[in-house]
């Protein structure tokens, strides 16, 4: 390869770069009036299980998510793609109330599950955070053997009464994550000896152990190889059968290999929502566009 | 346009040669240098901290061994029936009234016949111990059956033969600068030429209270002291302690306020301890009225002692357990409180464990607040529970090394090996539970 003829690629590169930047801060641009989502952010047919309205979130007085409306359907799989700092994650944990723990977060607008406001004040978080599981970015196991990882859930919400429902729960709880066949000679070793897609694997099925409506998973493959990651998409389709799912990723293929759904955020904005085939076919926004075709990240 | 002209960036900013020039030499050499010279500062302190140690381990070994070894003489004691119960009634109360002093000396007396006058008979019966009598007396009331026979018995001897015998009298002395005549170093030598002196392995220093006589006083009293008030200072602070750091770091607002009591806890932990002692005595004693000298006091005043280092020591082992746990427990719809007990908590507690035996270990050895509540008595009794008088090694350490007679030097120091040895074996404890906790995430 000759290093000169490289460089002028990368100047004309360059050139094409400064050309796009200057076509997205238009676009960024039209986003700060009073901008509406393209696309469909409303389930019109089957039925919703989540819906949120209007909804905003502030860090420490600093907008984090702006004006966010979105449904998300029943048995389906929403993918929330955008750039790092685009509160796709923030948008998440808005979901179970995760946001909760940070002092100075808040959230308002409207989010509901089944139709009851997730925020209203009779609402406890921890039936919430059972119904609305969470698969986390990093594989989080307990420093527990890998039986009582799964069993932890039911055991605190007494999903079992006893011995041997806990048992059957663990195993219905591994077998759908994918993970029976390979642990189940070892449930008493710790579930931090596993490798990291097993890891993960696992955190899936201590989520599903307490039989969530909804789980919302955070970047679930940032951290696996793509053998482990190919697994945990093949099992996010599986799961789509009884659970619904909403996952962010920063991997636009992912988003089209496992979602039906999919949402494009940018600075905190819900940009556009659509088909999943056609926001990567045929994209009508334009930073939609920019961002799949690769163009910024 | 092949790759032989090299990178076009490195030759921009770096001519090639930069790496092998004299200035960048002199760079490396210089980096180098620093390193070496920082390493071997190092191991210079090391090497200094080392010496010291040795040579404080020595000085305190040395001086202090030879107060685990008790010079014992060998006395022929007839327990005539005629003087000690004359009516053979086999009750201890009578026997305990007889007179067991006058049996040490008529067996001192049988020993050496040729001495006669009363001044020498004196100076004779002061080889042995005034605890004689009492051992004498304690044998006989026990076991009363003793009466009517002859035995031969070995009492302690008096400290001055104690230090001779150790090899801490030199005789080379003038008669009159010495502690030991040379009437008394005549008698001694005699009972070595009939085996009757010995050095034995001194229980009575760790079966015995305090005593103004050296041979006959022991830690038994201070170490109890000691163990009772670590045990009100454990089960108070521990729990306490920890309590306290959980609220602090999981549930208390940030607001002013915390900040405010998050200050404090940390100046607290830099208040001199007998400011502590203060406290306790105007809290404690003058207000609540407790017993002086008590350990539960002592107890109470080490507690508050050792809270701050605690309480921070704990809140440094919740902050460290990764918020991914936190994460995952309230993932799956876990209260705060199940969060904290079952996830922060056990993966926090080698780290609490560690602060709170560090904690122990400074309050085991601490002196100066237990001087304001009273705990610097001299004790001889050895304390029964939490509410008697006592006193605490390191105390015991301070009075000892504050008495005249030569065999306190040998006991302070063998008093300081038994803190020492306590020190240790508690840190190795903290060593051993932190290991065996510890957890892998």
């Amino acid at each position: 390869m000759t290093s000169l003829a490289a460089l002028n690629d990368e100047r004309i590169d360059g050139r094409r770069a400064r050309a796009m930047t200057e076509n997205r801060t238009e676009a960024v641009r039209a986003l700060d009036d009073d901008f509406k989502t393209v696309g469909e952010p409303f389930v019109q047919d089957g039925d919703v299980r989540m819906s949120t309205r209007a909804v905003n979130v502030y860090y420490s007085g600093k907008q984090a998510i702006n004006d966010v409306s979105l449904d998300i359907g029943a048995n389906a799989v929403i993918a929330m793609i955008g750039p790092s700092g685009c509160g796709k994650s923030t948008f998440l944990r808005c979901l179970n109330r995760m946001n909760d723990t940070i002092e100075t977060c808040r959230v308002d607008g409207r989010i509901e599950l089944d139709g009851r406001d997730i925020y209203a004040a009779s609402q406890d978080v921890v039936p919430l955070r059972a119904r609305v599981g969470m698969v986390f970015q990093k594989p989080n196991p307990f420093p527990k053997s890998i039986y009582d990882n799964v069993a932890y859930g039911p055991r605190i919400h007494g999903l079992a009464e006893n011995r041997y429902q806990l048992d059957e729960i663990v195993e219905l709880s591994l077998q759908k994550a994918g993970l029976w066949e390979e642990v189940k000679d070892r449930l008493t070793q710790p579930g931090t000896g596993l490798s990291g897609g097993q890891q993960q694997r696992l955190c899936i099925a201590r989520a599903i152990a307490v039989s969530p409506d909804v789980i919302l998973m955070d970047e679930p493959c940032s951290a696996l190889d793509p053998i482990a990651t190919a697994r945990i998409e093949e099992l996010i389709d599986e799961l789509r059968q009884q659970y619904t799912i909403a996952i962010v990723t920063h991997s636009m293929q992912q988003a089209a290999r496992v979602s039906q759904r999919t949402a494009y955020f940018h600075l905190g904005k819900l940009v556009e929502v659509g088909d999943t085939k056609l926001i990567f076919t045929n994209p009508r926004h334009k930073l939609t566009e920019d961002y799949i075709t690769g163009r910024f990240g | 346009m092949s790759s032989s002209e090299g990178d076009p960036h490195q030759a921009a900013e770096h001519p090639r040669s930069h790496w092998e020039s004299a200035e960048f030499a002199v760079l490396m050499k210089k980096r180098h240098r620093s390193e070496q010279l920082f390493r071997a500062m190092g191991l210079g302190s090391i090497a200094v901290g080392l010496a010291f140690l040795a040579i404080l381990m020595t000085s305190i070994i040395g001086n202090g061994y030879s107060a685990f070894w008790q010079t014992h003489i060998a006395l022929e004691v007839d327990f005539a029936q005629s003087r000690l119960d004359p009516d053979a009634s086999g009750d201890p109360e009578v026997i305990g009234k007889a007179n067991f002093g006058g049996l040490v000396k008529r067996s001192m007396r049988a020993a050496f016949p040729d001495v006669k006058s009363r001044r020498d008979k004196r100076a004779l019966y002061k080889l042995v111990s005034s605890g004689a009598a009492f051992q004498l007396r304690a044998m006989a009331m026990d076991e009363p059956r003793l009466i009517g026979q002859k035995l031969t018995v070995w009492v302690p001897a008096d400290d001055d033969i104690d230090m001779l015998m150790k090899g801490y009298v030199d005789r080379k002395l003038p008669e009159s600068d010495r502690r030991i005549n040379n009437k008394t170093l005549a008698w001694v030598d005699k009972l070595s030429e009939r085996g009757a002196i010995e050095k034995h392995f001194n229980i009575t220093f760790f079966t015995a209270g305090d005593s103004r006589e050296p041979e006959l006083s022991g830690i038994h009293g201070a170490l109890m002291g000691s163990l009772y008030m670590l045990m009100v200072t454990l089960v108070l602070s521990f729990p306490i302690g920890v309590g306290a750091a959980i609220y602090l770091e999981e549930f208390a607002p940030r607001n002013r306020f915390s900040d405010f009591i998050e200050v404090n806890v940390n100046n607290l932990a830099a208040v001199p301890s007998i400011v502590f002692g203060l406290l306790g005595l105007a809290v404690f004693l003058n207000f609540f009225q407790l017993p002086r000298s008590a350990p539960l006091v002592g107890g109470l005043v080490l507690t508050l002692m050792t809270l701050p280092t605690i309480i921070i020591a704990s809140r440094a082992a919740l902050k460290s357990v990764p918020p991914s746990i936190r994460e995952a427990a309230l993932g799956i719809g876990a209260s705060k409180m199940q969060m904290v007990m079952q996830h922060a908590l056990p993966l926090a507690m080698p780290g609490m464990l560690t602060g709170t035996i560090i904690g122990m270990a400074r309050a085991l050895g601490e002196s100066a607040p237990l001087l304001m509540i009273g705990m610097v008595a001299f004790v001889v009794d050895v304390p029964d529970g939490p509410l008697d008088p006592a006193t605490a090694l390191p105390v015991q350490v301070y009075l000892w090394a504050d008495s005249p007679e030569r065999a306190f030097v040998e006991r302070t120091s063998a008093a300081i090996i038994v803190l020492l040895v306590l020190l240790v074996g508690t840190n190795a404890l903290a060593v051993f539970l932190r290991r065996k906790f510890e957890r892998r995430w």
